[in-house]
């Protein structure tokens, strides 16, 4: 068989480079510009020379989107069920992951109100083992699903996912499927689901309920595809096009709606939701 | 065509061509070596047995890849006898690496929706090595539809390294078309069972996986990544696929036992590669049974069984309790 996968370099797990570094200046990844990380946080976390768009963790973009929220479900935790181990232990990593987040998993899902509407979300974070989607993303996803059903709001989920948790086998390829059958449930009782993608949304996440809303919309900038650009480029042996799974070429290839900046989001997602009050 | 022989399988074939030998020799020339032969076939027979009643998961791997395994096509060839194949996804092309028909199966009017490997090189280039475009995935939601019109029950037979990672594939939407496919098969009308008859490598594999029973054959692999795949991100080194097979629980059983698949179908002595035909008589016992029980049901109630049977998937704790 072809063997795609000779790679040496860091993978998702490893991969920290485009968090928001500690500190009071902070260089921007994209136009090497030193910045005041204060004048970023005002900036919705974005570049203000170049509008490059920093990786943020769950709580900061509901705090960005929302007026008033309630979370829900905040104690649901993997319970490692393969016991897993390969090169570090699975509950190692979950403890790591934890501690460096203060979450028990890769999303936080909330009940709240965006200029006066009432919307039920899921926010990935992508410090939690690459915002990498197992059980708890998926039951956390599906429960999010019945209260908006339940309070008949709007749900929002936006993504920022490596794509589905290795650590928990088959299991997590299984929410592909478990959370775009409860999205299937919510279309067809009238419910309106808005998909947000923001840097990067890849693999399981985004072949399933991240391409899956009435709305797509990706942040301006983000990656988003299906495999991974170096799995890509091996197999087909040249190199990628400029911009390439980039939100602009997402758009292009007419697979979302909009792309947004993070700063219009909270403007944008008010619009919509008011046009399907 | 050379076959290979995995080598855990050596010792059997080893067996095998004695039996062949003495036969030729009995054969061509007076001397009678029936009782020789018979005894060399009750060792091959307890060998095999011996050996396939103690395999690692990484033989099972080995197995679901075998050159020789029944694919697809040998079940349309062993099961129907009446298959009319269906091309193209009606927007860009005909995806060789997914087939999709219409058959009998026990009397039954079925669709049938696969994915396709390649015997040889050729085959293989022709079939994508059993890797699907997008086209592939929408195809076969198109005639998935076509069966909810008609109400005739879908079966898919999983079997397949991934989807194609590729230029056209990303380009053409290949995240969508699967994520498309798992809303559109979660609440599609008719019954449907999915059978992994080899490898079952991510979404790939659920993009025509999704239903209301999940069949397993002994010795195949299910699971979000391949052995290899996992074993390059986790290890950084994809030669240690087999410590990632077993870690990630890929087995049959374990899909089995993990509350997943509904039954893990018995593959007869020695694996399906060596008793093609009676691998496909199994597979179409469970079919036709499974069947049976589906039809019975109201569509709302089989819409719900549906939507409960995957709702209930995953493993997690709520520490707030
Ligand atoms: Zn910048």
């Amino acid at each position: 068989m072809v063997d795609w996968f000779k790679r040496k370099k860091k993978g998702i797990l490893g991969e920290k480079k485009n968090d928001i570094p500690e500190g009071l200046w902070i260089k921007c990844p994209k136009c090497s510009e030193i910045l005041y990380k204060k004048a970023i946080e005002q900036n919705f976390w974005s570049c203000p020379k170049c509008r490059y768009h920093f990786r943020i963790p769950a709580f900061d973009y509901i705090k960005l989107l929302f007026d008033e929220y309630e979370e829900f479900n905040a104690g649901y935790r993997s319970s490692d069920p393969l016991n897993f181990s390969a090169s570090k232990k699975y509950i190692a990593q979950l403890k790591i992951a934890h501690k460096k987040t203060g979450l028990n998993d890769a999303i936080v899902t909330v009940k709240g109100k965006i200029n006066g509407h009432q919307l039920t979300a899921a926010v990935m974070d992508f410090g939690f083992i690459g915002g990498s989607m197992g059980s708890v993303v998926g039951e956390k996803i599906s429960k999010a699903v019945d209260v908006a059903r339940a309070n008949k709001t709007p749900l929002l989920i936006v993504s920022s996912s490596g794509g589905a948790r290795m650590m928990e086998g088959i299991l997590s390829l299984m929410q592909m499927a478990k959370t775009s059958a409860k999205l299937a449930q919510f279309s067809e009782e009238g419910g309106l689901y808005i998909s947000l993608m923001t840097d990067p949304t890849t693999g399981g996440t985004t072949a399933s309920y991240a391409m899956l809303g009435d709305i797509n919309i990706a942040e301006s900038g983000a990656l988003v595809g299906f495999a991974g650009a170096r799995v890509i480029k091996q197999t087909i042996g040249e190199d990628l096009p400029d911009g390439f799974q980039r939100a602009e070429f997402l758009l292009e290839k007419g697979f979302v709606d909009r792309v947004t900046e993070r700063s219009e989001m909270k403007e944008e997602l008010t619009r919509i939701l008011e046009f399907f009050a | 065509m050379a076959e290979r022989i995995l080598d855990f399988e050596k010792p059997i074939a080893k067996l095998e061509h004695k039996i062949e030998e003495m036969k030729e020799l009995s054969h061509s020339s007076d001397i009678d070596l029936t009782k020789e032969i018979e005894k060399l076939q009750n060792k091959l027979n307890s060998q095999i047995e011996k050996i396939h009643s103690n395999l690692t998961t990484w033989q099972r791997v080995q197995l679901a890849r075998h050159p020789r395994r029944p694919y697809f096509l040998d079940y349309i060839k062993e099961i129907t006898s009446d298959f009319i194949e269906l091309h193209g996804d009606r927007h860009f092309a005909d995806d060789k690496a997914i087939i999709a028909g219409l058959a009998t199966i026990g009397g039954e009017k079925v669709v049938l929706i696969g994915q396709q490997k390649g015997r040889n090189t050729k085959e293989n280039l022709f079939r994508n090595f059993g890797m699907p475009n997008p086209e592939g995935y929408r195809k076969a939601l198109r005639i998935m539809k076509l069966a909810e019109k008609f109400n005739k029950p879908v079966i898919t037979f999983i079997d397949t390294p991934g989807a194609y990672p590729g230029l056209g594939a990303e380009e053409r939407g290949q995240a969508e078309a699967i994520a498309r496919n798992l809303f559109e098969m979660a609440r599609l009308r008719v019954p449907m069972i999915n059978v992994v008859i080899g490898e079952g490598a991510s979404g790939g594999a659920l993009g025509i996986g999704v239903g209301d029973i999940i069949l397993v054959l002994e010795n195949t692999w299910y699971s979000v990544i391949s052995p290899e795949g996992c074993a390059s991100i986790l290890y950084r080194d994809s030669s240690k696929a087999p410590q990632a097979a077993e870690a990630m629980r890929v087995t049959a059983q374990s899909v089995r036992d993990l509350n997943i698949a509904d039954e893990v179908l018995p593959e007869p002595n020695g694996g399906a590669h060596r008793s093609p035909a009676e691998t496909a008589q199994i597979v179409k016992s469970a079919i036709v049974k499974y069947l049976k029980k589906l039809k019975k049901l109201p569509k709302d109630e089989l819409l719900r069984q549906r939507l409960e049977k995957y709702s209930k998937m995953g493993a997690w704790e709520d520490i707030a309790k």
